[in-house]
C-alpha cells in the first residue's frame, strides 16, 4: 500500500518498523473476514483493515481524536488478522506502535485513564492481586454479578508445586502475576507431569508478570521493564544450563516468545531477551517433544478417568504462537474424546483487561463462543490460558479447566 | 460536498453510529481492493434495518444525492470507489442467513454474508455454494451479485448468476421488486441476469436465494508442474478437449508460485515455470477414471511432474495458496494491479507470450493467476506505489494487456467487473450505439443516474476524450470479431 509518512515518524526506528508494515498490506479485506470485532459490528473501522488504515493516516501526520483511540482499544489483539493475511502483515506489532503514539496524541477521559492506570498497576502485582482476591472471595456475595463472575472460586491444591523426585532436566516455569491467585493448580499439575516424564521444574525467585498487561494496556515502559526484570532473575538460571522456559499461560508465552522483539532497541537488554525467547516454549511444545516418555507414563499409569471435552484453543496460542492441534493431540494421547468445535479460530472475548474495559463486546463474544463449546455439552471445557480460563468460566456452569490438569 | 441539509435528514434516521462524518473516520473508506484509486466519501452510512436503507434513498432521492454501495470492499475493479458529493451506503450489517432449505437446496440470505458463511453454514446438509470468487473468505454475496463474481469453480458450476434464483431489490423511486423466483425460470424478460453484475447502477440488493450444490461424492486435486508456460497453456486446452470438464482448471506462474507458497505451505514446486491445479469431481468411478485420463493429458503436453493431492488436507492446502495468490504477491513488492481479461482458450500460449514480453518493455514484473480453463486472465501487475509515475506506467502496461485480450478476440473482464478500472477499456470494446443502449437500460432504472454514477459504462464524451488520447483507440485490430 503506498504510505507517506509524516516528517515526525519517517526517521524514528518505530515509524520506519510501522512503515515497512504497512506496505506490506495490499488492503485486500482478507482479515474482515475473521476480526471478531468486524463480525460483531460490522464496520470498517471495527476491522483490521480499518485499523490499519487509521493507523496510517494518523502516521501520515493527520490530526486524530478520541475516536481513532477508540477503534484501536476495541481491537482484541488476537492476532486471528495474521493468520489469515497472505501478505504477511505484522498487525500485532504495528497496532503496539499505534496504540502508543494514539494515547500520547489523544487525552483520554479521567475515568477511563485511572482505571487503565489501576490494572495496569495492579494485576501484575502477584502477593497484592492474591490478597485481593481472597478478600473478593469473601466478598462475592455483596458484589454485582457483572463483577462477582470474574471471581473464581478457592481451589484446593495438594502442595507441593515443586519436583519431588528432581530429575536431573532443569527446565524454568513462569509463576506469572495473576495465574498463582486464581487457579494455581494449574502449575502444581505441570509439575506432577513434567516430573512424571523426567524433567524438574523451577521457578525463579523474583520472576512475576511477563509484561503483558501494562504493555497492552498502553504503559509500554512498565511492560518493559516487567520484561527486564524477568530476563534478570532468568538469567543465571540459563546461564546454569536450565533447558527452556515453560509456559503454561499462552498469553504469557506469546509475549516472552516476542521479549526479543520487544527490546530489540534497548543494547543492554536485546541479546538476552533474544536468548530467552528462543529458550520459551508452551508447555505443550514439551510435551510434544516428549512425547515418547508421555506415552510410557501414561501406559504405566493406566488409563485415567476419561472425559467428553470441548477444547478452546487460546488466541495466544493459535495465532500468536501458532500451536495448532498439539493440546488437542495431547488430551487425545490420554485418552479423551474432543468433540469437534466451530469457529475455532474465533476469541473468546477475554484477551487480558478487554473484558474489564470493553464487557459488551467481550461477553457477546464468550457467549457465542461458549455456544459453540457446548454443542454437543461437554464434561469439562479445556483450555491454555488462565484468562480464557476464567472469563470462559463466568458464563458457563460447565467446568473449565487447563488442559494439563486433564492430563 | 453533500450538503448540510442532506446531513441533517440522515441525522435523523440514522443512529450516531450508523453515519460516519467525520474526516478522521471516512479516511479508511476511500478504496476497495484495488487502491490505486482512492476517493475519500463524505459520507459513510452503515445502516442495520431495511427501513433505513428505504428513508436513505428516499433522502437521496429527494435532494439528488448520489449514493454508492459497498460491501465487504474486497473487489478488484473500484466498484465501491466512493464518488463526489454521493453517500457511500455499506450494507455489511446485513450479514444474517434468514433460511437454508435442505430439501429445496436453496439459501436464502442478507447481501452482507459473507460467501463462504453460506457454504459453511450449508456443510451442516452436505451441501454448498459453488461460486467461490478467491476473496470467498470476506467478499459479501451482495457484492457478488453486483459483479457476477465468479471463482475457481465456474468452470463447471457457473458464475454467479447462473446460481442466484431471486433477489429483493429496492429501486432509488423506493419500488421494492422480487426479480427471479425460486423456480429455475420466471416468465418475462430476464431480468435477474440483467440486475447481476449491474455493478450498483440499477438497484440495492436487500435479500438473496441462492442454489445450493449437494457435496460430490468425491474430488481429487492434481498438480502438475511445467518448465515452460506456454507448455502448460497448451495443456489447459488438451484437457478439456479430451472430454474432461475439471470443477477446477487453474494456472499459476513462477512468481504466483512463490508468493502463494510463502503463505500456504502448500508444498508447490518452486523450480517450475508453471503449475496446472486441475480438480475434477463426481462419483468414484468417475473420478477414478479422469484422473487417469487427465493424468495421461498433462504427461503428454509435457508436465515434468503430475501429483494427486494425498488427502482432503492437501487438497485444501493446495486450493488455499491459489485462493490467496494474489494479496500473497503482496510479499513480492508493496503494490499489485490485478487484472481481469478473457480470451479463447486456444489462444493461451500466444497471450502469454505477449505479456512476457511487455512486462520486460514496462519493466514491471508480472506474476501471472488464471482461471485457465475459463480463458480467464488475471495477471497481476508488480510495482512499488511509492515510487513516482509507478502506477501511471502499471496502468498503461494494463490497459495494453486488456487491449491484448480485445485483439484476441477476447473482453475485458471476466469476473472482476468494469468499475471506474476498465471503464476507458469499455469504450473498446463497445462502439456508441451499444453504449447508448446500456444507458438506455440504466434509465430505465434510475432516470437522475444516482446510483453509482460514473462506474462501470462510459459516457460518449469519455469514450471520445479516451479515443483522441489513445493511438490503438478507435481503430479495434481484427474489427471482423464479433464483440460481446
Amino acid at each position: 500500500m503506498q504510505t507517506k509518512l509524516s516528517e515526525s515518524f519517517r526517521n524514528t526506528p518505530e515509524g520506519q518498523e510501522a512503515d515497512r508494515i504497512l506496505r506490506a498490506c495490499v488492503h485486500c479485506g482478507f482479515c474482515l473476514a475473521t476480526c471478531p470485532t468486524y463480525q460483531v459490528l460490522g464496520d470498517e473501522l471495527d476491522s483490521p483493515r480499518g485499523r490499519i488504515y487509521l493507523m496510517k493516516q494518523m502516521l501520515e501526520g493527520a490530526a486524530i481524536t478520541s475516536k481513532t483511540l477508540k477503534h484501536l482499544d476495541r481491537c482484541l489483539t488476537c492476532r486471528n488478522c495474521e493468520t489469515t493475511c497472505p501478505s504477511g502483515v505484522q498487525y500485532g506489532h504495528l497496532i503496539d506502535i499505534g496504540r502508543k503514539i494514539a494515547e500520547q496524541s489523544v487525552n483520554r477521559p479521567l475515568a477511563e485513564k485511572l482505571q487503565r492506570k489501576t490494572l495496569a498497576k495492579f494485576l501484575p502485582q502477584q502477593k497484592l492481586f492474591g490478597g485481593m482476591m481472597r478478600l473478593g472471595r469473601m466478598a462475592k456475595p455483596f458484589l454485582p454479578a457483572s463483577l462477582g463472575s470474574k471471581i473464581s472460586s478457592a481451589t484446593a491444591i495438594s502442595k507441593p508445586s515443586h519436583s519431588i523426585t528432581q530429575p536431573a532436566r532443569k527446565m524454568l516455569v513462569l509463576a506469572g502475576c495473576v495465574q498463582p491467585a486464581l487457579a494455581p493448580q494449574i502449575n502444581v499439575a505441570a509439575t506432577r507431569v513434567l516430573d512424571a516424564i523426567g524433567i524438574s521444574l523451577f521457578e525463579a525467585a523474583n520472576a512475576g508478570c511477563c509484561g503483558a498487561v501494562s504493555f497492552h494496556l498502553n504503559f509500554q515502559e512498565d511492560g518493559l521493564d516487567a520484561m527486564r526484570r524477568n530476563i534478570d532473575a532468568w538469567w543465571p538460571h540459563i546461564e546454569a544450563g536450565a533447558e527452556a522456559i515453560v509456559m503454561t499461560a499462552s498469553g504469557c508465552g506469546v509475549t516472552v516468545k516476542e521479549y526479543g522483539h520487544y527490546l530489540k532497541n534497548d543494547p543492554a537488554y536485546a541479546e538476552k531477551a533474544a536468548r530467552v525467547s528462543e529458550l520459551t516454549r508452551d508447555l505443550s511444545e514439551i510435551l510434544l517433544q516428549e512425547e515418547t516418555a508421555l506415552r510410557t507414563w501414561l501406559q504405566k499409569r493406566g488409563p485415567g478417568e476419561a472425559k467428553r471435552i470441548s477444547f478452546h484453543s487460546p488466541c495466544t496460542l493459535q495465532h500468536g504462537q501458532k500451536i495448532t492441534g498439539v493440546v488437542e493431540a495431547l488430551l487425545t494421547v490420554a485418552g479423551h474424546t474432543l468433540h469437534p468445535v466451530s469457529e475455532t479460530n474465533l476469541c473468546c472475548g477475554s484477551a487480558g483487561t478487554y473484558s474489564l474495559l470493553e464487557p459488551e463486546i467481550s461477553t457477546q463474544l464468550r457467549d457465542r463462543k461458549l455456544g459453540h463449546l457446548s454443542q454437543p455439552s461437554p464434561d469439562i471445557i479445556a483450555t491454555a490460558n488462565i484468562g480464557c480460563l476464567n472469563h470462559l468460566q463466568s458464563g458457563t456452569n460447565t467446568p473449565v479447566r487447563h488442559w494439563v490438569e486433564l492430563l | 460536498m453533500i450538503s448540510n441539509e442532506v446531513v441533517r435528514h440522515l441525522q435523523a434516521i440514522l443512529p450516531p453510529h450508523s453515519l460516519l462524518l467525520a474526516r478522521e473516520d471516512l479516511k479508511p473508506f476511500e478504496t476497495d481492493g484495488l487502491t490505486a484509486f482512492r476517493n475519500t466519501p463524505d459520507v459513510v452510512a452503515l445502516p442495520e434495518t431495511e427501513e433505513q436503507v428505504k428513508q436513505l434513498l428516499a433522502i437521496c432521492r429527494e435532494t439528488g444525492t448520489p449514493v454508492v454501495f459497498r460491501g465487504a470492499g474486497t473487489g478488484v475493479s473500484g466498484g465501491a470507489l466512493p464518488v463526489d458529493g454521493a453517500v457511500l451506503l455499506a450494507m455489511t450489517k446485513f450479514n444474517r442467513i434468514l433460511d437454508i432449505d435442505p430439501l429445496a437446496r436453496t439459501a436464502r440470505v442478507q447481501p452482507g454474508v459473507r460467501n463462504l458463511a453460506i457454504s459453511e453454514a450449508a456443510a451442516a446438509y452436505g451441501l454448498y455454494y459453488a461460486p467461490d470468487p478467491s476473496s470467498q473468505i470476506a467478499c459479501t454475496i451482495g457484492g457478488n451479485v453486483a459483479e457476477n463474481s465468479g471463482g475457481v469453480h465456474c468452470l463447471k458450476y457457473g458464475l454467479t448468476v447462473h446460481n442466484v434464483l431471486s433477489i429483493r431489490v429496492l429501486t432509488i423511486d423506493g419500488e421494492e421488486m422480487v426479480i427471479g423466483s425460486e423456480a429455475l425460470d420466471s416468465p418475462g424478460y430476464d431480468l435477474l441476469a440483467l440486475m447481476t453484475g449491474s455493478e450498483g447502477m440499477l438497484a440495492v440488493t436487500l435479500e438473496i436465494s441462492v442454489k445450493l450444490l449437494p457435496k460430490p461424492e468425491r474430488t481429487q486435486v492434481l498438480l502438475a508442474a511445467f518448465d515452460d508456460v506456454e507448455k502448460a497453456g497448451s495443456a489447459v486446452g488438451a484437457i478439456i478437449s479430451g472430454g474432461v470438464l475439471p470443477a477446477g482448471l487453474e494456472m499459476m506462474d513462477k512468481l504466483a508460485i512463490e508468493a502463494a507458497e510463502a503463505y500456504a505451505g502448500a508444498g508447490y514446486p518452486l523450480d517450475a515455470m508453471a503449475i496446472l491445479l486441475v480438480e475434477v469431481d463426481g462419483t468414484q468411478e468417475e473420478v477414478s477414471e479422469d484422473v487417469m485420463r487427465v493424468r495421461d493429458v498433462l504427461l503428454a503436453s509435457g508436465a515434468t511432474e503430475v501429483r494427486t493431492a494425498r488427502d482432503e488436507a492437501e487438497q485444501k492446502k493446495f486450493w488455499a495458496g491459489r485462493k490467496a495468490a494474489f494479496p500473497a504477491v503482496g510479499r513480492l513488492a508493496p503494490d499489485y494491479y490485478c487484472m481481469d481479461g478473457t480470451i479463447p482458450r486456444k489462444a493461451l500460449p500466444a497471450v502469454l507470450k505477449r505479456i512476457t514480453e511487455l512486462s520486460a518493455e514496462y519493466a514491471l514484473p508480472v506474476a501471472n493467476v488464471f482461471h485457465a480453463g475459463d480463458g480467464n486472465l488475471h495477471p497481476l501487475i508488480l510495482y512499488d506505489a511509492n515510487q513516482p509515475d509507478a502506477w501511471e506506467k502499471a496502468e498503461r502496461l494494463g490497459a495494453d494487456i486488456l487491449e491484448l485480450c480485445v485483439e484476441h478476440g477476447g473482453t475485458i473482464t471476466g469476473e472482476h467487473g468494469v468499475g471506474v478500472e476498465k471503464i476507458n477499456q469499455m469504450c473498446v470494446q463497445f462502439g456508441a450505439p451499444e453504449l447508448l443502449a446500456f444507458h438506455g437500460v440504466k434509465a430505465c432504472f434510475d432516470e437522475n443516474a444516482l446510483l453509482n454514477p460514473g462506474k462501470a459504462v462510459p459516457t460518449l464524451h469519455r469514450c471520445a476524450e479516451y479515443g483522441a488520447m489513445h493511438v490503438a483507440g478507435g481503430k479495434l485490430p481484427f474489427p471482423e470479431l464479433p464483440r460481446f
